[in-house]
Formats: C-alpha cells, structure tokens, sequence
C-alpha cells in the first residue's frame, strides 16, 4: 500500500491542515497531545494559516473553539477522557449553538482508576450531547474521516459539530501508511466555509445562545437539532459518494466484513475491530459462518443501516468496549433497539463487555464469543452482559492484590 | 496629583443616546444594570457581549435583548474563554479579507462575581496571561444573586445570606472576607483595571474611555447595588451605591499596567451609614447592636484608607 508511514495522531493533525482550518484552540492529555504540537509547529512555521492558542483547560478550549465556530472560522480542536469530560457542558453549548466544528477525540478510559489507555465510555459519554460521531479503525481514515466530518457538519441541512474518533495508543500511536491527498482535491472536496446563519459582526449584530422562557421555545430548538442530526444520514451518504469519486475511498456509516452469507454477526467499533476482522478470518478457516459489522457513525445512529446488516441473522454478539455499570454495554442497548421493530430480527442478541482501560481481546476470547453467540443463536435466547477476563489476567490481577496487600497478608 | 478627568468633566458630556433599551427582565434597581448603561455610552454599538450565567443571563431572553449590538451567552465558567474565540476568530477572518475591517467588534465579558470571583477564575486568568484583548465588566452585587442570594467570594463580613445565615455560632452572618479580586486580576498585570459605581457615572465614562485607548485585558469591576437581594427599596440604589464610595468600602480606582491610582478620595462618612440602609445587614443593628462586628467592619476600611494615604 502506498503512501507516507503515520500514527492516528499526525493523520488527525494532518486532517485539519487540509481542510484548512483557521483557528486552533488546545490543551495537552495524553494520549491526544501529539495532534496539537504537530499543529503548533506548522501553525508557528507558516505551513497552516491557522491562528493556534494553547487554553486554560479543556473547559475553556472547547468554549474558545464552540465561539469561534459561531463567529465564521472554521475550528479544529481535540482531547481525550478526562479532557472531553471536563467541557462535557460546553459541548452542549456548542451543538445549541449550532457551530459546525470537528473535534478530535483520542479515547481514553475514564478514571477511576486512572489510566492512559483506551476504551470508548469517554466518546460515548457525549453520545447525547447533539455532536455527531464518527469513529474511526485505521490512521487513513481518521484523516479521511476529519475531511468529511467538515463537510457534513458544515452542509446547511446539518449545522451541528462533529466528534471524529481513534483509539489511544492502539492508533494514536501506530504508524500505518496513510495516503495524504492532495490540497487541490481537498478544495474541490471540501468548500470553503462561509456560513450563511452564523457570525458576529457589526452591520449583522445576533444573539446566540440566549435564555428562553419555557418549554415552547426550548423544545423547538432542541427538537431542530434532532432534526438535523438526522439528516446528516444522507448527507454522510452524498459525502461519501464525492470522497469516494475524488480519492478512490469509500466510508459508509457502517462497514460489513464477511457478512455475505454469515449466520451470526459480531458488532464492534474502532481500531479493535481489526482483531475482530482477524478473528472472523480464523474462525471462517474453520469453516464457521461468521462475519463483523463495524459501526462508523454512531450519531446520528444508523438504524436502518444496522438494521439492514443484521436482519435474518441467527445471532448477533455486540462487543462493548465501555461498560455502564449497572446496565451493561452501551451500544448493545442501542442495537437492541433498533433491532426490536424489525420482524426478522435475530433470534438471540449477546451482549460482551471486553477491551476496558486498553485490556487485550485474545484470539481464545474471540473464540468464546462466537462459541457462545452461536449457541445461543441456537437457543434463540440472548446472554450477556459477560465480563470478559481470561484466567491469565484473573491470576495476574491476583498476584497485584497480594502485592497491594503486602506479600504476608 | 489628584486624579483628572480628561474627557467626562460635566454631566453634560455624557452622550444621551442609548445602547442598552429598557423593558428587560432584571430588577428594578438593579445597580448593575445602571453601570452597564453608562458603560454602553462609550463602548457604543459594535460590541458582542459574551455572557456568564448569572443575572445578566435574563438580558437576551428570546426573542428580545436590550441590545442593538451582538450577544453570545456561554457558560458560567468560561466567558473569557468565549471571548477568546470570538476575538481570535475576527481577527483571522479581518486578516483573510473574509471579514471587512469595518464589520469589527469589541468583545466584552459581562458576568456577576459568581462566575467572576468563583468559577470563571482559571478562564480569566488564562485571558489575562494570554493578553487578550477584550473588556471585563463583573456586575458585583456580592453573592450569587440570580439563584436568590447565597454567599460567594465577593459577599462582604457581616452580610446574611440565604447560605450565610445569623446563628448563634455566627452572629455577624458571612464570616470570611471578600476576595480581593481587583488585586487577583493586578497580579497579572494587565493594561486597565477599573473599579466603577454607578452613582459616579462621570468617573465610570472616563474609565471606559481611558481603557479603549489600550491592547489587551480591560478589566471592570461595577459595584452592583442590588435591591432585591441587599434589601433595601429599589428606589435608594442611587443613595446606597454613593454609601458605598462615600464611607470607604467601595474604593474607586484604576491600574494602569499595574500602577494603582484611587481616582476619588472619599470623606470617609462612618461605614454605619451605608450598612444601616440594607436588609442584609439589619442583624448587625436589631434585636441587638453588634458593636464589634460593626467595629470590624469600620477597621478593614480605616486600614485600607491608611495604607492609601500614607
């Protein structure tokens, strides 16, 4: 495969400086911090002509970025975990707002306990916030994926911001080779942003963000940006169609592997699910028909596109790499319910909770999934929430406690 | 030398035209309000405001604002942080030609000593280091006043509020002293900082006009008498923000890069005066005098004014 060896974060940075963006607004957390010092230095060195402020905190960061959007620049900025919750708040704002700017999120599990590596309870935590997601599996397409993230969020029929996706460590940090496009393609891709309903100026004073006395107004307002998230579904499949004709590369809000003639489904997202794509492979060797839908867009959610990948299947296993303590898995919820109304749903939904604070997902762990699913595909009745901890870690994680305890205790 | 008026010498030079309409949704009274209006008259039109929670959040209630300029609310904590962006955004849209230079704003934070004293701290502060250029106008009516008056950093000793009640333990009400949040913001040195009232409007237009002449941070801290929770008739706003300045409490003063000037040196009437007119202070009289209270209260301000004095 051609092109230039990069990890997910300089492939995200090089996602801003192709769409072009103008402003920056930054806070370093590890594991995202690589984007905004490769952005610092191209900004510093005249390559981007990109005003870039390092902020106060995450907080302020995402206020600066949500404000400037809302003034007319286009806007990139990016955290992770900690980061992203700490301007929980603003993200609201800024969807409200309806400023159209891409935030790149390197996930990281949530403390406590603190930890650098990832699973997905950060991302999904804004799952309600009103910005769309995409998330991403390979370092191209998170740089792909900054590209169309602009153009949908910036379609008039959609308006709102768009968070954009990569697993820590596993792909901030993994060189892949990532084909960078050329800058006369990204323009004719992506047009410039000249919002027509956004902008402070003084022949064109607004109020942005203001109180409203009741539910009337607050419900219209709330209610268009459900609206329009929903129309970022065709306006993802337009995009899609355009990115595909200029660069030869197709994204679609989910992404089917092996599903053809596949009885039970495995459902993940991110860069894990290249193990899930390997484990498939394996177990199709042993000749069982098993495939992988991988969701792409998380908001708006794809329901008939999920719907359409897992209709008439026996089973279906979805892999969570977040956990909602006292719940369980949350995408699993969210298939669950797309799944309900449709007549020929799969007989039994599994739900496994797998991969959190970065923990591994094995080749035997995999196996035990598709063992598991497909009995219970058998049965017609799902299982789950299953924890997933191999013995191997059960003993590792024993041998710490007695360490924790103090060797004679 | 005493402190000269350069611009705003008569009552007269003040513009008559307005920039913030009546008919909002705040008190009647309210002290904040008056010091915004006479802010307005030099900051003019080409403003956008960008707005903390608090009480000033009622201004731009849908589909009204008092305004014929812009308005951006954002957060409790964050106002600066929004001002940030806005101001950044300007100036590279003005720089790529995007924006024509005529269609420029002044950007103004406006939030209460909540947001301003409390949570807003860490986003001014990084305003302040980062040198943006913006204007800051805190409406200091010394509590949290939009949810009904509890004590923040700003409320003074001796006042009571609905979470600094009178009690046995505390008779005098709020025990801490007010956060000096004019020194906070002096530690990073910023070209302009300004304490206003509005009683003194000649000295209040002054300020905003000396500040305009500088780059970067423009830091206004308005005493925002406050009838509804001070508790006193709306009508005596005028009389109680003048107590304010007269007996001491509420010094006015500038710093310029740093370099304090108090621009009114008051006589100096007994702090009594001020307290006795409010609601929030009536403990510190009836059922009984707490002379010690009143006596400390007196003390802060003698020390102060000595240390101004020389």
């Amino acid at each position: 495969m051609a092109g230039e060896m990069m990890t997910g974060n300089l492939a995200a940075a090089w996602g801003a400086r192709l769409a072009g963006v103008d402003y920056i607004p930054a806070f370093p957390i590890t594991p995202q911090t690589e984007i905004v010092e490769a952005l610092a230095t191209w900004c510093e060195s005249g390559a981007m002509a990109a005003r870039f402020v390092t902020m106060d905190s995450e907080h302020s960061m995402m206020t600066a970025a949500g404000a400037a959007a809302a003034t007319g620049a286009r806007v990139f900025t990016a955290t992770s975990s900690q980061g992203l919750l700490y301007a929980m708040e603003v993200l609201y704002s800024i969807s409200g707002w309806r400023a159209p700017l891409v935030l790149v999120n390197v996930s990281r599990a949530l403390a406590a306990p603190i930890t650098l590596e990832p699973d997905h309870n950060d991302v999904l935590a804004a799952r309600d916030s009103g910005f769309l997601q995409i998330h991403a599996e390979t370092c191209q397409e998170v740089l792909d994926s900054i590209l169309m993230a602009y153009r949908i969020a910036e379609d008039a029929r959609v308006m709102l911001p768009v968070i954009v996706n990569l697993d820590g460590f596993y792909l901030s940090f993994t060189r892949e080779p990532v084909i960078l496009p050329a800058p006369e393609q990204v323009a004719q891709f992506l047009p410039p942003f000249r919002p027509a309903h956004l902008g402070f100026k003084a022949s064109a004073p607004h109020a942005l963000g203001v109180a409203v006395l009741g539910g009337t107004p607050y419900s219209y307002f709330r209610h268009q940006m459900h609206l329009a998230a929903m129309n970022a579904l065709d306006v993802h499949s337009e995009t899609a169609a355009a990115f595909e004709r200029l660069f030869g590369r197709r994204y679609d809000v989910v992404e089917g592997y092996r599903l053809d003639d596949a009885e039970d489904v495995l459902v993940m997202t991110n860069a894990f699910a290249s193990r899930g794509k390997v484990a498939v492979d394996a177990a199709r060797a042993e000749g069982r028909r098993v495939g992988l839908l991988r969701l792409r867009m998380i908001r708006p959610w794809p329901a008939d596109a999920i719907r359409d990948a897992l209709r008439s299947r026996r089973a279906v296993a979805v892999l969570d790499q977040n956990l909602a303590p006292g719940q369980g898995g949350i995408l699993f919820q969210e298939i669950a319910a797309s799944l309900y109304g449709e007549p020929l749903r799969p007989r039994a939904l599994c739900s496994f909770i797998g991969g959190l604070g970065g923990k591994n997902l094995s080749e035997g762990e995999f196996r035990a999934i598709f063992d598991q699913t497909a009995e219970a595909g058998v049965r017609g009745k799902g299982i789950g929430p299953i924890l997933l901890y191999t013995e191997a870690e059960h003993r590792e994680m024993t041998q710490l406690q007695a360490l924790a305890g103090g060797l004679n205790s | 030398m005493p402190w000269q008026r350069g611009t705003f010498k008569k009552i007269k030079q003040i513009p008559s035209e307005e920039h913030v309409f009546p008919g909002t949704a705040l008190c009647a009274g309210c002290g904040g309000l008056e010091a915004l209006r006479l802010a307005a008259k030099v900051l003019g039109d080409d403003v956008v405001y960008v707005n903390a929670a608090g009480c000033f959040t009622m201004l731009a209630a849908y589909p009204f604002t008092p305004f014929k300029g812009s308005w951006l609310y954002t957060t409790m904590g964050s106002a600066p942080a929004g001002a940030q962006g806005v101001r950044d955004a300007l100036d590279v849209l003005i720089a790529k030609g995007r924006l024509a230079k005529d269609e420029n704003l002044k950007v103004v934070v406006l939030g209460g000593d909540g947001s301003t004293y409390d949570m807003a701290l860490s986003s001014t502060s990084g305003a302040l280091y980062r040198g943006l250029d913006f204007y800051y106008f805190c409406y200091d009516n010394e509590a949290y006043g939009n949810t009904g008056m509890q004590r923040s950093p700003s409320t003074p000793y001796g006042a009571r509020t609905a979470t600094s009640p009178c009690s046995l333990q505390h008779p005098a009400g709020t025990m801490q002293e007010k956060k000096d949040i004019f020194e906070i913001w002096r530690a990073h040195t910023p070209p302009y900082i300004a304490t206003v009232a509005p009683r003194y409007p000649l000295d209040l237009e002054e300020k905003f006009a000396r500040a305009a002449k500088f780059t970067g941070p423009k830091m206004f801290l308005a005493l925002s008498a406050c009838p509804t929770g001070w508790l006193y008739d709306p009508g005596e706003t005028p009389e109680v923000a003048k107590l304010a300045v007269e007996t001491g409490l509420w010094p006015l003063k500038e710093a310029i890069n740093g370099s304090v000037t108090h621009t009114y040196i008051p006589k100096r009437k007994p702090v009594e005066e001020y307290l006795k007119l409010q609601g929030r202070f009536r403990h510190l009289f009836e059922p009984a005098r707490q002379d010690e209270a009143i006596q400390h209260i007196q003390e802060r301000v003698d020390t102060y004014w000595k240390q101004v004095n020389g």
